[in-house]
Order: C-alpha cells, then sequence, then structure tokens
C-alpha cells in the first residue's frame, strides 16, 4: 500500500498551519520528514494517520491494504503512550482486545512481537519500572502486533539519551533490513533522517511547504559504513534548514 | 578545612524533605496518648466529670450498650443506610462524572448545576426528601445518595479532565472502539482522583448519617447520640462519637487498602 498526499492544507482558525503539501510515500520506504519546530510535521503526520482532518487536500491509500492487517496506520508515539497501569503485556493486549482474536492468537501474537523487539524477559513488568529506550521498544512491539502497513512515527527516539538512541536507532535499520516496513519518520534530528529515510523531506517554517525532497540512493544497512556520505547529506540538508529554523527561532510560539 | 583555613568548607546541605515516610505506629501513639491524659485528667478532678466524663465511663456506657445488644442494632441500622446511601451516590456520581467530562452538552448543562446545589447543606432538605421518599429509610439514603453525589461528580471530571490527552489518541490511532477507550484508558486514568473524591464524600456520608439519624429514626449511631444528649448522658455521647470516629478509621482504611491494590501500578 502506497500513501498519497495530495495538495494538502490546514489552517488552525486563521493562522495558516500547511500550505500544499504534495508527498508520495511509496510502499517499502521510508520517507523522513524534517523541519524546523512548529512547522506542522506532526500535525501533517497526524492527517497521514487519520487522528486530525485537513482543511483541503486529501491524503489517500493507494493499493490493497494488506488483509491480515489489523491496523494498517500505527502510530509510533515520541512519549511512547504506554498504559501506566497495564504490564508489557497489557499494553500490547489492549491493541488486540477489540479485534475478537482468540487468546491463544493474542498470547501468540505478544510473544512473538517481544521476541522480535528483545523484550522476552520484561513481559510482566510495568513502564516506570523500564528505561525509556524499554519503554519505546514497547511501543514499537506494540505497533507490530497490529502488522501495520505503514508505520507513523513522530520524533520516536527524541526522548531518548544519545546512546539509547543510537541503540534504538541500528534497532530500527535491522528491523527494516527484516521486514521492509513503510514508514514516515518525523524528526528535527538530520543523523537521523539520513541514517534512515530513503528520501528526507524538508519544509519550511509556518506555513509548513516542502522545500525540498533529498533522495539518498543508499542502502540503509551500508550507511554506516559511509559516514563521509552521510554528513555531506546532512550538511546540505541543514543548508537548506538553516535560515528557515534561524527565522523559526525568532518567531513567538503561539503566533 | 585545616589546611586551607577560610577558604574551603562543605557544601551546606539543602535538599531533603518534602517526602513522608509512613510511620504506622505514630498514629496510634496521639490516640493512646490522648485518652490516658484525659483519664487522668478526669480521675485527678482537672476536668469535672460534668464538662466531660473519662474514657472509662464511656467505655463502660459502651459495653452496656454491647449487653443490651442494642449496639448491633443501632450499628447495622447506621451500615445500612451508609452503604446503600454512599455506594449508589458514589455510583450515579462516577457516571454522571463521565458524561461531563465525555460530552458537552452534558457539561455545559450539569455543570452549572452542580455548583449551585453542591454547597447546600443536603441536611437543609431532609424534611423535602421526607415528604418526597417518606419518614422512613428513603430520606435518610437519600440524604446520603446527594451528599456524596456532588463530590464524586467533581473528583470524576476533574480527574478525566487532567488525564494525559496522548493516551486517548494512542488509542484511536490504534482503532479503539469508543467504549473501549473509556473503559480502558479513561476511567482506570482517572481513578486516582475517583478514589480521593471517595475519601471526601465518605466522610460527607457519615455526617450525614448522623445529622438524618437525628430526625426521626429510632436505631442508629445518630440516634443513639440524639437520645443521649437529650438525657444529658455525656458518657453514652462519647461513646457513639467514638463509633462514629471508628467508623470513619475503618473507612479510611479500607479506601487505603483499594488504592494500595488498585493503584499498584504506580511507583
Amino acid at each position: 500500500m502506497d500513501l498519497n498526499i495530495q495538495s494538502l492544507g490546514h489552517y488552525y482558525s486563521d493562522l495558516e498551519i500547511l500550505r500544499n503539501i504534495n508527498l508520495d510515500v511509496p510502499a517499502g520506504q521510508i520517507v523522513a520528514v524534517i523541519g524546523p519546530s512548529g512547522c506542522g510535521k506532526s500535525t501533517l503526520l497526524r492527517m497521514i494517520g487519520g487522528l486530525e482532518q485537513p482543511t483541503s487536500g486529501a491524503v489517500l491509500q493507494v493499493g490493497e491494504t494488506p488483509n491480515d492487517s489489523l491496523n494498517p496506520l500505527t502510530y509510533i508515539f515520541q512519549d511512547f503512550a504506554l498504559l501506566p497501569w497495564r504490564s508489557v503485556a497489557g499494553n500490547i493486549s489492549l491493541v488486540l482486545e477489540d479485534h475478537k482474536l482468540g487468546s491463544a492468537e493474542v498470547d501468540e501474537i505478544i510473544e512473538n512481537v517481544l521476541s522480535r523487539t528483545k523484550l522476552g524477559d520484561f513481559r510482566d513488568a510495568f513502564p516506570h519500572q523500564l528505561s525509556g529506550g524499554m519503554k519505546q521498544r514497547v511501543a514499537i512491539a506494540r505497533a507490530l502486533a497490529v502488522r501495520p502497513a505503514v508505520l507513523l512515527m513522530d520524533e520516536p527516539l527524541s526522548a531518548l539519551d544519545s546512546q539509547t538512541h543510537d541503540l534504538l536507532m541500528d534497532d530500527l535499520i535491522d528491523l527494516w533490513m527484516r521486514e521492509k516496513f513503510t514508514s514516515v519518520y518525523v524528526t528535527h534530528n538530520l543523523s537521523e533522517a539520513v541514517h534512515l529515510g530513503h528520501k528526507v523531506v524538508v519544509m519550511s517554517r509556518r506555513p509548513g511547504m516542502i522545500t525540498e525532497v533529498v533522495d539518498i540512493d543508499l542502502a540503509l544497512d551500508t550507511r554506516k559504513d559511509h559516514p563521509e556520505l552521510l554528513i555531506e547529506y546532512q550538511q546540505h540538508l541543514w543548508n537548506i534548514m538553516r535560515d528557515e529554523v534561524r527565522a523559526a527561532e525568532l518567531e513567538l510560539v503561539d503566533g | 578545612m585545616d589546611k586551607t583555613p577560610g577558604t574551603s568548607r562543605p557544601v551546606r546541605f539543602r535538599g531533603g524533605g518534602f517526602a513522608p515516610r509512613p510511620l504506622g505506629l505514630v498514629g496510634a501513639l496521639v490516640f493512646i496518648t490522648i485518652i490516658i491524659l484525659w483519664e487522668l485528667g478526669s480521675r485527678t478532678g482537672v476536668i469535672s466529670a460534668l464538662v466531660l466524663p473519662a474514657p472509662s465511663e464511656a467505655y463502660v456506657a459502651f459495653e452496656e450498650l454491647v449487653r443490651s445488644g442494642l449496639l448491633w442494632k443501632h450499628l447495622s441500622a447506621s451500615l445500612q443506610r451508609l452503604i446503600i446511601g454512599w455506594s449508589s451516590g458514589a455510583l450515579l456520581g462516577v457516571l454522571v462524572g463521565v458524561a461531563i467530562a465525555l460530552f458537552s452538552f452534558a457539561r455545559a448543562g450539569l455543570v452549572p448545576l452542580v455548583s449551585a446545589i453542591f454547597p447546600v447543606p443536603k441536611i437543609a432538605l431532609l424534611p423535602l426528601f421526607i415528604i418526597w421518599f417518606g419518614i422512613g429509610e428513603g430520606a435518610k439514603v437519600a440524604t446520603i445518595l446527594f451528599g456524596t453525589f456532588f463530590p464524586t461528580v467533581i473528583a470524576t471530571y476533574s480527574g478525566i479532565d487532567n488525564l494525559d490527552r496522548s493516551l486517548v489518541r494512542m488509542g484511536q490511532s490504534f482503532g479503539l472502539s469508543w467504549f473501549s477507550i473509556v473503559r480502558k484508558i479513561i476511567l482506570p486514568g482517572a481513578l486516582p482522583a475517583i478514589l480521593s473524591g471517595f475519601r471526601i464524600s465518605a466522610a460527607v456520608a457519615i455526617i450525614l448519617l448522623v445529622a438524618a439519624e437525628m430526625i426521626g429514626a429510632e436505631f442508629g449511631v445518630g440516634a443513639y447520640i440524639l437520645m443521649a444528649g437529650s438525657l444529658m448522658a455525656t458518657d453514652q455521647l462519647i461513646a457513639g462519637v467514638a463509633m462514629l470516629s471508628c467508623m470513619g478509621l475503618t473507612v479510611a482504611w479500607l479506601i487505603s487498602r483499594a488504592e494500595k491494590y488498585l493503584l499498584r501500578w504506580r511507583r
């Protein structure tokens, strides 16, 4: 399943947030979206997943959604959004309980996603017992449990310390190498964008528009071996963004 | 310090505090000390028997109550009113609180009504309740019900208002049904606030229980206290008040247990 975003625009009352966004998200690719804070990239992501309605334009699903997918458009949030009163397994079963699966099947899915995210020993732990990195792993396991067609990731690594950040980024790369999932990956971190994005979409400050789309033609698992190329890409992206970021910094947050 | 006098000294500690530890025995010790001092005061004549009877006299009155078999009659009448009134008031309060938190129409319509009726002492309405629900159990239960309903409504909807919206958004993003979101995300999230509301409403319930029983009840702790008061039997009065305190302590203990169990996911 591909996603196709067509001339999408959005206003919050009189304030223009997004203007004329056109974007393709082809199946099996990670599309990284970067931009200065307040450029509307998270708003865009909420619209892609149907959590918010754009003022104009549309987000189209192109092609059949896979039959076995329980929740084709699935989010991974920056703040993990785990229920503190449910254990790791309980948080995962939460998103399966509305689907009329047998309890044996639910158990099997939980077992499966926990082993894929190396969480097997933490099945019964509560979120407050886990570190930030482990919590985000649980959130990833929960997302995988519904067999998504597209993963919508909203700064998934931004709340983590830098070592955990790097480890989890490697995990995401491994995961993509195994499963070739489709994803829209919103971040303000250029290094994440060049490590994970098959293409990187650069947005301007408010009203958010697409300034440039940069394709990175390097297999994800070989990128670590070409740090100089990545730095070049990163520098290029920063050159596009720098003035926008500076101008955005000077704006009042509430406009 | 000695090597470079005047130039080096330990940093003054200014952290700590703001974290009360549980000290189970202290509470009991306070009670025991007060009772012992009171007893000593009565025996030595510092406290006149006319002003306040000694704890031992109140205990004798209590023993008499047990021996006559009336204790159970009073207590069971009171507990029955308390349990029926409080649990129906709390249940309705949670339902209405959830409705106010989730539906704009309910919020717009009911919040002003709650604000208007909450401060009215429900005991002032007792004569009306007697006309509506009869002089028997109905009016007493209704008084307790109304008294516990309003604090529960407010605790519930403000608990839901303070809930982390990102959890609700997460539920929606996984396609959970509306009912699932309410049952599995909103209610457990508001549970800490609802339980502290229960603490308040339970105390309110005991206050109203006694007040209601003072008007036209044959049995009940409130009726017992009223009777003791009109006979100037202060020893019985103190025994009755002590029973109320024990009720309060028991309820507080039960709610603590419930909190410990239901909120064990908190750090």
